[in-house]
């Protein structure tokens, strides 16, 4: 059994206007990747911070990577508009005090790896949707975290960029040693059955884990793999399993 | 270039159709002033102008500098305690809705009649302090709360978050702040001084009330003109400043 990076048990998160999340028992080891899917209001947001230590459950408990371990991409960029590329992906070893001159030679290295090697002192506004999201990426591996959070990261991109990033995040996964743990939460469930090695569906009316399957065969997967009857199968019954966890749901 | 254009002929009209309308209409002159007058005023006494404008410029100058020290200092601290900032914005919006003229001979008083020009620059700061505290205040709060996240989550300290985050993303709203109160600081400083009076201040508002009582109707018009053109030139530069600034921050 490999190591595990952070995990929940019977972790419920309260809230004063809404149900509450959860009990949530989840535990993700070392180097593997989780998608996390479900209606919108099932808590898939919520399970991400509570794993990131950004949210404390209010009953239960959550073991989180120790500080600074964990990396967090977010739905939007969320790069500071008044400094480049190259000062946004530095920020996380600066806070950490890395000194200056070292952090940045580092966001550089992290920036080439995400394609942007040219667009260092590019500012956030000049770069594309696709770019921000690979600059985020950068800011989120530069600190070599053991567990990576992404909460819908191309959500907004279109089809073929968002193609792109998720071939690129996998090949960056596989690229790493030791491979980061990677949990990302996504509406889309052939994304999920793609990058990930297990899929777990949050069911919008209990608040809890309503399925956790796992993907066949072994990462980092063929580029033709999304053709195989393998992935449609576990797409198919992914999808299923999602609609039955839909708070309108027909019984 | 129409942006200029359209202006210049609107103004060139309306003096035009006032200095045909003065002389057609035979209007006393302590009445209402053609244009030409006012121009020949604003020549005659230019060396008398350019001294008051000079002293009501500096003031307000003084004054927006206090309220920028005072308001963006204030904001600062209150920003870093939800308690402290609970506390003073009821006391900031008090100040900001008494009028400047009511309590004027009371800050008079408190600064002596013989620094009459200390108590405009206190009046003409107390109304430019709101304008500048509240932009702060609001800029300091204005991050995007996934960077906040992302501050927590790196475990940021609180001065970290301050110069790398809030303070960043607080400037354009201190610069419209300080635009709003650089055209108030003028305001206040000729309101203190109307009210201060007896020539104590010799600022443009002293020129204005001089000319009033001698009804020499020109000169009250070129002073005018002086506080107008020193108006705009501020809020001109200040704004000058912020497009600056923006453009480089984003």
């Amino acid at each position: 059994m490999a190591d595990i990076v952070a995990a929940l048990t019977g972790a419920v998160v309260r809230y004063p206007d809404r149900p509450p999340i959860g009990p949530l028992n989840l535990s993700i080891a070392a180097g593997e990747i989780v998608a996390v899917v479900g209606a919108s209001g099932a808590g898939k947001s919520t399970t991400l911070r509570v794993l990131a230590g950004l949210e404390r459950p209010s009953e239960g408990q959550a073991v989180t990577a120790p500080p600074g371990r964990t990396a967090f991409v977010f739905q939007s960029p969320t790069l500071m508009p008044w400094a480049d590329a190259q000062t946004n992906v530095a920020l996380p070893l600066e806070l950490a005090g890395t000194p200056k001159d070292e952090a940045r030679a580092q966001a550089a290295v992290a920036l080439a790896s995400v394609g942007l090697g040219e667009r260092l002192t590019a500012r956030p506004r000049q770069l594309s949707g696709g770019m921000a999201m690979r600059a985020s990426l950068a800011r989120a591996l530069v600190t070599q975290p053991d567990l990576l959070l992404l909460d819908e990261p191309f959500a907004a991109l279109d089809s073929v960029t968002r193609r792109h990033l998720i071939e690129d995040l996998h090949k960056l996964w596989a690229g790493r040693s030791p491979r980061p743990a990677i949990v990302f939460v996504t509406h889309d469930v052939e994304e999920a059955v793609y990058l990930a090695g297990r899929t777990v569906v949050l069911d919008a009316v209990s608040g809890q884990v309503a399925v956790a399957r796992p993907t066949p065969g072994e990462a980092p997967r063929p580029a033709g793999w999304r053709a195989d009857p393998t992935y449609r199968e576990t797409v198919e019954a992914l999808a299923a399993a999602l609609a039955h966890a839909m708070p309108d749901r027909v019984a | 270039m129409s942006r200029f254009l359209a202006p210049a002929l609107l103004i060139a009209l309306l003096l035009t159709t006032w200095e045909i309308a003065c002389r057609a209409l035979d209007v006393p002159v302590y009445f209402l002033p053609p244009p030409s007058a006012v121009a020949l005023a604003l020549v005659d006494r230019a060396p008398v102008l350019a001294a008051s404008a000079l002293q009501t410029f500096r003031m307000a100058l003084e004054a927006l500098a206090v309220s920028a020290l005072l308001g963006g200092g204030l904001a600062l601290a209150v920003s870093l305690s939800r308690p402290a900032e609970q506390a003073v914005r009821p006391l900031a919006v008090a100040l900001q809705v008494t009028p400047v003229v009511a309590i004027a001979p009371l800050v008079l008083i408190w600064a002596g009649l013989d620094h009459a020009d200390r108590a405009v620059v206190a009046l003409a700061a107390a109304v430019a302090f709101f304008p500048i505290f509240s932009g702060v205040l609001t800029g300091l709060k204005s991050a995007e709360p996934d960077l906040e996240r992302l501050f927590d989550l790196y475990g940021a300290s609180p001065l970290q978050r301050l110069t790398r985050l809030r303070i960043p993303a607080a400037l354009p709203f201190a610069l419209e702040g300080l635009r709003v109160a650089s055209g108030l600081s003028v305001i206040g400083a000729v309101v203190a001084e109307f009210v201060s009076g007896s020539g104590a201040t010799q600022g443009l508002a002293w020129r204005l009330l001089e000319s009033g009582n001698r009804l020499r109707t020109a000169d009250m018009l070129a002073a005018l003109v002086c506080l107008m053109v020193m108006g705009l030139a501020l809020s001109g530069l200040v704004g000058l400043i912020e497009r600056r600034v923006r453009a480089h921050l984003s």
